[in-house]
């Protein structure tokens, strides 16, 4: 408590005073030995924060990153901002999983013929980010014969590990969450302005990979789901005009 | 004087608390630097009392020990709670209404018919009208025509439309936001008619087959609140249907799209062991709903989408005059249906953490779709229908006098899995795993003569569960649990319906054969995700063949000693033959856990069977779910008869479904597939 009043205390959880004794009550009363609160002494001060804003905030860390081309970016504001995402976790040094994984991947990258990197971005963090450098990364992209739109990225240990625990990437056993290949299996495929996320298996067939990654870009946008009008009832839809031009809440970024 | 000292003790609990939560964060792994960067800590150390972190709670909470305090503000003991609790009665769900054949529902587009109607819908994209015949998301023309419609021609019609509802209150305290719900409507088209938790429950009788129409008129990805997909696949849990109606994992139907689901009204059996109208022993009571959307359900269903599905024959009638003589419905025979939600503490609306995989368990109890609420009862016999709605929880239920919880109350179990057992067993608790559901009579007539002058008893669930992995082997004593509702007992009222303590007889088991095959199912964890037999879920794969009509044995296999899993299979129930018994041990991963040592699940006192081994005598039943524990192997016996086509087999722990646990099979007729480890 030193170092800070008890109102700024309070203000930087964004609670009121009333508020705090409140949820600690209510909380006791409800879970374990439903004594009531008087009503009186409820005083929530909710936020009108978006849904969209809470997961960027909670889920999305803008953290700098370093680019297997050497640029830094901003993990949310440039990579993930407006963006149909497929995230994963490896380290250039790996022998066990990660190759396996890249392996399907890059079979997925060439199913989704040409759209990684148009409307679909591919992203592999390393778990190794003492030891990584974009060199290395670069190199490891080469060697497993990545396509472009596919970003492999280090940055400082403190803001990597951040990342991962924020997009779900931990275990609750120390030593379970220590084994680095307990993180490179999971793919996290979202489309962030549509706060669809999903997660699948990079060890599945890749087919089924690509399958997932389809059907979570272009369900949404079928039919009139968003004021499109297709010909192709199929889900597998050309990604050309795919972008609902109406009422666009998908900004996709093209390079 | 004693308001000052309360309020210094309740500080320093507060103080003591926020150093057991930074302690449990840097447990997690979580540095001083992730939290100050994430503003739970300032750089004095303290950490910051987001909605309630630092606050005492009388026993060792679930929440803040297995997740991080509320860094992700999704979580256990972050949720702004209502004021009261027990102040709002408990809503029965409504009846879905039949229609007849001209309701404009079941005219658009084409009346309901054997093969999907796929011509295109010009106000819709041009998407066929009907999402029957896509497999997930593809259009698979010629497929998914109905089997047996005309054998037994349907007799009954109903609708139902899938809609948000922006103004969904779990609470009458407005001090916590009305909140926006996805459910089933009432199958009328006017916008007044909104979807609602739980749904409409819908009721059928044996030997009456019945379509439902589904729409989907969900609002755009965009407009979910946050979690939720709107695509949709409404699976009828236990009922013995067919794949085109069985609203498995990949038939998930589009926005704008309709889904005509039908149903032959038969028991098992009827195409095969015993035609026409199959094995009277195979007759179910209770079923429920609830969307199925692979790589979504936890989030969808969390979202409100599942009602109940009740029905009836000419034994189990819904009438206490005849037949079996159950408590009458609606009066006497009542759904509840139990979900933990979490409410975002910064907004107050409920919340779902899309990124987590483990399973999620709330701290908002709520009991058809209201936060512990209370139910008016007359001193009489009454049928509850009890399900686990989830994501994640487990339950052990008891009945608790709330003015002297020692009390014991017992109570009778005539149901698991909403078959009626053999004859009704006395309990003083039972356990559920999501989706399993238990019919029990309560005598209230009964327990007013055991607490006297007191009026209310409430069902309390005494389970301590600390995250999504699974239970650990805690029994709170009595007043110390989750109360779910409070029964208020009121006057004697007339009661014709059979006391379960002369022993009535129901259905016998179906015969136990021997099996064609048993295979062996293994439920873990590999690399983070969830597999079954080291492999995960995937649409495109069948990985095995039944031979239809055949009988096999499964053995479910969980080699992990700090997660469970309750198993589903779709088409047939199944029973359990035996459990290896070693069941009950919980992680000796970190050792601050209370309780280790063997904890099996006991059969909540009435009793283990005498001729299979470790099985609890309410679990001598027909299962549609069975709760795989710790390191425990179970064997399964199935029958599967009368359909082709195919089913999936997953872990009801809906978090540990959308992320893989989940395989499909198929029955065809003359394969034989003697792979035993799929």
């Amino acid at each position: 408590m030193k170092g800070m009043t008890r109102r700024k205390w309070l203000a930087a959880a964004g609670v009121t005073t009333a508020a705090v004794g409140a949820t600690g009550l209510a909380g006791t009363s409800t879970l374990f030995g439903q004594e009531a609160t008087p009503a009186s002494k409820h005083n929530y001060n909710f936020k009108n924060i978006s849904p969209r804003e809470l997961i960027q905030q909670r889920h999305l860390p803008n953290v700098e990153l370093i680019t297997q081309d050497n640029q830094k970016v901003h993990f949310y504001t440039d990579l993930v901002k407006d963006r149909r995402v497929v995230i994963q976790f490896m380290f250039a040094r790996c022998k066990d999983i990660c190759p396996v994984i890249t392996h399907h991947l890059v079979e997925v990258q060439r199913m989704l013929n040409g759209r990684v990197g148009r409307d679909i971005f591919f992203y592999s963090i390393t778990l190794s980010p003492e030891e990584d450098t974009p060199r290395d990364l670069k190199a490891y992209a080469k060697r497993h014969g990545v396509g472009s739109g596919w970003t492999f990225l280090t940055g400082k240990p403190d803001d990597i590990l951040l990342l991962r625990k924020s997009l779900g990437f931990f275990y609750n056993d120390p030593k379970e969450d220590a084994d680095r290949n307990n993180h490179s299996g999971m793919v996290v495929v979202g489309t962030e302005p549509l706060m669809r996320w999903a997660m699948c298996e990079g060890g599945a067939d890749p087919k089924w990979i690509a399958t997932v990654i389809r059907t979570e870009a272009d369900a949404p946008l079928q039919g009139a789901v968003d004021g499109i009008t297709q010909a192709d009832p199929a889900v597998h839809v050309q990604t050309k005009g795919a972008v609902n031009r109406a009422a666009p809440p998908v900004h996709v970024h093209r390079k | 004087m004693a308001y000052i000292s309360r309020r210094n003790r309740r500080k320093e609990r507060e103080v003591q608390q926020a150093l057991n939560n930074r302690l449990e964060l840097v447990k997690e792994g979580f540095t001083r630097r992730d939290l100050i960067k994430m503003g739970l800590m300032t750089t004095a150390g303290v950490l910051i009392p987001k909605g309630g972190l630092t606050h005492a709670q009388t026993v060792a909470d679930s929440s803040s020990f297995s997740s991080f305090g509320c860094f992700s503000g999704c979580d256990v003991g972050c949720s702004p709670q209502p004021a009261q609790v027990f102040v709002d009665p408990m809503p029965i769900p409504p009846e879905l209404p039949a229609r007849p054949l001209t309701d404009p529902g079941l005219t658009f587009g084409a009346p309901p018919q054997i093969c999907p109607n796929n011509a295109p819908n010009p106000n819709n994209g041009n998407l066929p009208f009907e999402g029957r015949g896509q497999f997930n998301g593809l259009l698979v023309a010629g497929s998914d025509c109905f089997q047996f419609f005309n054998q037994y021609p349907t007799q009954k019609y109903f609708v139902e439309r899938i809609r948000a509802n922006p103004n969904f209150r779990i609470t009458s305290d407005t001090n916590i936001p009305a909140q926006l719900i996805w459910g089933f409507n009432l199958g009328g088209s006017d916008p007044s008619d909104v979807g609602t938790f739980p749904g409409p429950t819908i009721v059928s009788r044996y030997q009456e087959p019945w379509l439902i129409r589904r729409f989907n008129e969900l609002p755009t990805q965009s407009q979910n609140g946050g979690f939720g997909v709107p695509e949709m696949s409404t699976h009828l849990h236990n009922f013995h249907s067919a794949p085109e109606s069985d609203g498995g994992p990949c038939r998930w139907f589009f926005r704008g799209q309709y889904f005509d689901y039908y149903f032959t009204g038969q028991q098992a059996g009827f195409a095969s062991t015993n035609q026409p109208n199959g094995d009277i022993n195979e007759s179910l009571s209770t079923m429920w709903y609830h969307d199925h959307r692979i790589d979504h359900t936890a989030e969808n269903v969390y979202k409100g989408l599942a009602g109940f599905h009740f029905i009836f024959n000419q034994f189990d009638t819904g009438n206490e005059t005849t037949g079996f003589r159950l408590p009458s419905y609606p009066q006497f025979d009542i759904p509840i249906i139990l979900t933990d939600k979490l409410l975002d503490p910064s907004t107050g609306k409920i919340c779902f953490d899309t990124f987590r995989f483990k399973g999620l368990i709330g701290d908002v109890q709520l009991a058809n779709g209201i936060v512990q609420p209370f139910l008016n009862v007359s001193k009489r016999r009454y049928r509850f229908r009890v399900l686990d709605g989830g994501p994640s929880r487990f339950y052990e239920l008891f009945l608790t006098d709330p003015l002297s919880p020692s009390t014991v109350i017992p109570f009778w179990v005539i149901a698991d899995d909403g078959n009626l057992l053999p004859t009704p067993i006395q309990v003083t608790s039972f356990r559920l795993g999501v989706a399993e559901r238990y019919d029990i009579i309560i005598d209230f007539n009964q327990v007013k003569s055991l607490i006297g002058s007191h009026t209310t008893v409430r069902l309390e669930n005494r389970l301590e569960q600390r995250d999504g992995q699974g239970p650990t082997c805690n029994i709170f004593a009595g007043g110390q649990g989750t109360s779910c509702v409070e029964f208020r007992i009121g006057a004697a009222v007339a009661d014709a319906s059979v006391d379960p303590a002369t022993h009535p007889v129901f259905y016998q088991l179906p015969s136990v054969i021997a099996p064609r095959i048993t295979r062996n199912f293994k439920f873990d964890r590999s690399n983070g995700q969830w597999v079954i037999n080291d492999r995960f879920a995937n649409c495109n794969e069948l990985r095995y063949t039944v031979t239809q009509n055949s009988a096999e044995n499964w053995v479910l296999i969980n080699p992990r000693s700090d997660w469970q899993h309750p198993i589903h299979v779709h088409l047939e129930e199944h029973q359990i033959l035996s459990r290896s018994g070693n069941g009950g041990r919980y992680s000796s991963r970190d050792s601050s856990f209370s309780s280790f040592g063997d904890c099996p699940f006991g059969g909540g006192g009435g009793g283990i069977s005498t001729t299979r081994p470790n099985v609890p005598n309410v679990e001598v039943s027909r299962k549609d779910v069975t709760r795989l524990q710790f390191d425990e192997n179970v064997t399964i016996f199935f029958r599967f008869r009368d359909f082709q086509g195919d089913w999936p087999m997953h872990c009801h722990n809906t978090v540990h479904e959308d992320h893989a646990m989940m395989l499909l099979f198929q029955v065809q007729p003359g394969v034989i597939d003697n792979n035993q480890n799929p």
